[in-house]
């Protein structure tokens, strides 16, 4: 008895040492960061360079083609692309995956209009401290991130749209 | 989060509400619900002069980003001539009917289930409760569930309309997942059963020794204790192999306050191939150490306050060995659904007693040869993803 | 028996509490976990069917499958 009640003190302890130290991670936040700078290769097989799109507000959406939410949110991202591209706005699909194949063959059954662009070596997602799937990123005219987003659930892209928005009008 | 009672001493209580006290303040990543999905399997039970078949209908629906129910209903058509039905009645056919519905609430990280089942047949009525609490943390790597099962069972006696005895069950679950590379994931499981009331089986008899009679042995009712209270833990492992395959095994043990222990492994390997279609094999050894108060054969009449000659008691092990194939349909051969599959599995199970004696073979009365059979299962089934 | 609740509780709460700030596997590195066929209950209605076949024969009962692993999407 005596030897567990040690042991129950020694782990309450790390416990509460964890609560502490905790970063608190938020789902949705609001920043004012550079953003990291990439070249990637797109599905076209064209390069994109994220500083040649300085002057755009740019979405960048980290997905999957085995993640569920990803799948639920590409239309929707589609229809914002669609609605804001003549005001200066892209929307960057950065897929994750090694296979370029399962990137293809999901495009293929669901077309968008927006570059799809290939990070299999997951330097992009590592750059951009990629912690949930989906991840979105919205960068400003100046290249700063104004907003991050982690996972996809019904009614976010009402968030996008608002964040969206409110940058193409500076 | 409601607060789950566990039948320990104060310290594991402690430690279990200062577990319930963490999940609620780490909060990351949400969870998603299961998808809309709807089975309908055929199964069959072939072995030890039983038969039974039956479906197994399931659909499961999503309401909204948060609800998801299922409901479920399950027949098993018996037609019964086993090895304790030719020793000591008649062959029998009858059926049961279980019916279940269940709902799924989302809410950030935690996904409660609630559950209702009932099991009907002509003579055992069985009623269960559950509730579940499911929860994701630590950026998805670990899922914590937690767990409790409420049972009422009402026992019946054909051609005894008088006859009325209760049971209760109570299940409380603890299990752990846990990604531990990208490979390969674990589980740890947890769960403690109590049962109370009358717990043995109406029919069924025991022998004793008896020079009076021709065959020298006699039967005499079973006897079981009110209550009985057991524990099982399980790990289990599934690890991915490059080039799309899975290898899985898993060890349980339990042990209960009748004198059962038992431990089973199992093994398991599952590989695509040719793009539409999987293959999985598999293999399980199960053993376990006989109850307290089960013997073939008693010395004499009332020889114990609790007598037992149900096999299922008994010492045994038992062996099997099966095989399944799948075929998966994509939403291209047929755009109504997302994705369907048409399943065959067959398991062959081989069942060797060591002290529980076949009385339809000829032996001196405690030297019958020990029984033993092999049963085949099939499962043939449709799943449908919409 | 009467200590595998303690130890088990212990264990469960030392996986809780062993935390660090960022998982070692990353959301975007989930793509063989979440292959069907590294689910643990992928075809529940066959694997519940299984279990009863075995719980209808067997004294021990308990300790089935869990939930968990798979994409780690939300």
């Amino acid at each position: 008895m005596k030897s567990l009640l040690s042991k129950f003190a020694k782990n309450f302890l790390l416990v509460i040492t964890c609560l502490v130290v905790w970063p608190g991670m938020a789902e949705s936040a609001a920043t004012s960061a550079p953003a990291p700078n990439f070249t990637l290769k797109s599905l076209s097989g064209k390069n994109i360079k994220l500083s040649e799109l300085t002057g755009n507000v740019v979405l960048v959406n980290f997905w999957a083609s085995w993640c569920g939410p990803c799948r639920q949110e590409m239309p929707l991202l589609n229809a914002i692309h669609k609605k804001y591209e003549p005001l200066g706005f892209t929307v960057l699909g950065i897929n994750v995956e090694e296979q370029v194949a399962n990137a293809r063959s999901f495009i293929d059954e669901r077309p968008v209009d927006f570059p799809i662009l290939l990070d299999g070596k997951n330097k992009v997602s590592k750059l951009y401290h990629v912690i949930a799937m989906p991840t979105t990123v919205v960068i400003d005219r100046d290249g700063k991130i104004r907003f991050i987003h982690q996972g996809y659930q019904s009614g976010d892209e009402v968030k996008y749209r608002k964040m969206v928005k409110t940058l193409v009008r500076e | 989060m409601a607060v789950v009672v566990v039948v320990t001493n104060t310290a594991s209580k402690a430690l279990l509400l200062l577990l319930l006290l963490s999940l609620y303040l780490v909060d990351i990543n949400a969870a998603v619900l299961p998808e809309d999905r709807a089975d309908a399997l055929f199964h069959s039970y072939d072995g030890g002069g039983v038969e039974i078949t039956g479906p197994s209908i399931l659909v499961r629906k999503g309401f909204g980003d948060s609800v998801s129910a299922t409901i479920n209903h399950y027949v098993d058509n018996v037609s019964s001539a086993s090895i304790d039905v030719l020793t000591t009645a008649s062959p029998y056919s009858e059926s049961r009917d279980e019916n279940s519905i269940a709902v799924d609430y989302l809410h950030d990280n935690t996904i409660m289930s609630v559950a209702l089942t009932e099991s009907v047949e002509s003579d055992f009525d069985a009623s269960t409760f559950s509730i579940n609490f499911s929860q994701d943390m630590f950026g998805d790597l670990t899922t914590v569930n937690m767990g409790f099962a409420l049972g009422d069972n009402i026992v019946g006696q054909n051609g005894n309309s008088s006859f009325n005895e209760q049971a209760t069950t109570r299940n409380y679950r603890l299990s752990v997942s846990q990604v531990i590379t990208k490979n390969m994931i674990m589980a740890f499981a947890f769960e403690t059963i109590s049962d109370e009331g009358f717990l043995n089986n109406p029919y069924r008899s025991v022998r004793y020794l008896d020079p009076t009679t021709p065959v020298q042995y006699s039967f005499q009712a079973e006897v079981y204790p009110g209550t009985r209270s057991g524990n099982a833990l399980a790990v289990r492992a599934r690890y991915y192999l490059q080039h799309r395959a899975a290898i899985h095994g898993g060890y349980r043990i339990y042990s209960d306050s009748w004198g059962i222990s038992a431990n089973t492994f199992e093994l398991g390997y599952t590989l695509p191939f040719r793009t539409n279609w999987i293959l999985e094999t598999s293999v399980r050894y199960y053993d376990q150490s006989k109850a307290d108060f089960y013997s073939d054969l008693f010395p004499f009449q009332d020889a114990q306050n609790f007598l037992a000659r149900d096999k299922e008691l008994s010492s045994f092990n038992s062996l099997t060995l099966g095989a399944g194939v799948s075929y998966e349909l994509d939403n291209k051969t047929w755009r109504t659904f997302k994705r369907g599959s048409l399943n065959f599995h067959y398991d062959y199970i081989q069942f060797d007693y060591d002290d529980f004696r076949d009385l339809t073979q000829s032996g001196s009365v405690g030297n019958e040869p020990l029984y033993s059979f092999n049963a085949g299962v099939i499962r043939a089934f449709a799943s449908l993803w919409f | 028996m009467k200590l595998y609740p303690n130890y088990f509780l212990l264990t469960v709460f030392l996986l809780v509490s062993g935390c660090s700030s960022t998982p070692w596997v990353k959301p975007y590195e989930r793509a063989n976990l979440a292959d069907p066929i590294m689910s643990f209950n992928r075809d529940p209605v066959s694997s519940s069917y299984m279990a009863h076949v075995y719980e209808a024969r067997e004294g021990s009962r308990g300790a089935g499958v869990a939930g968990g692993g798979g994409c780690g999407c939300n």
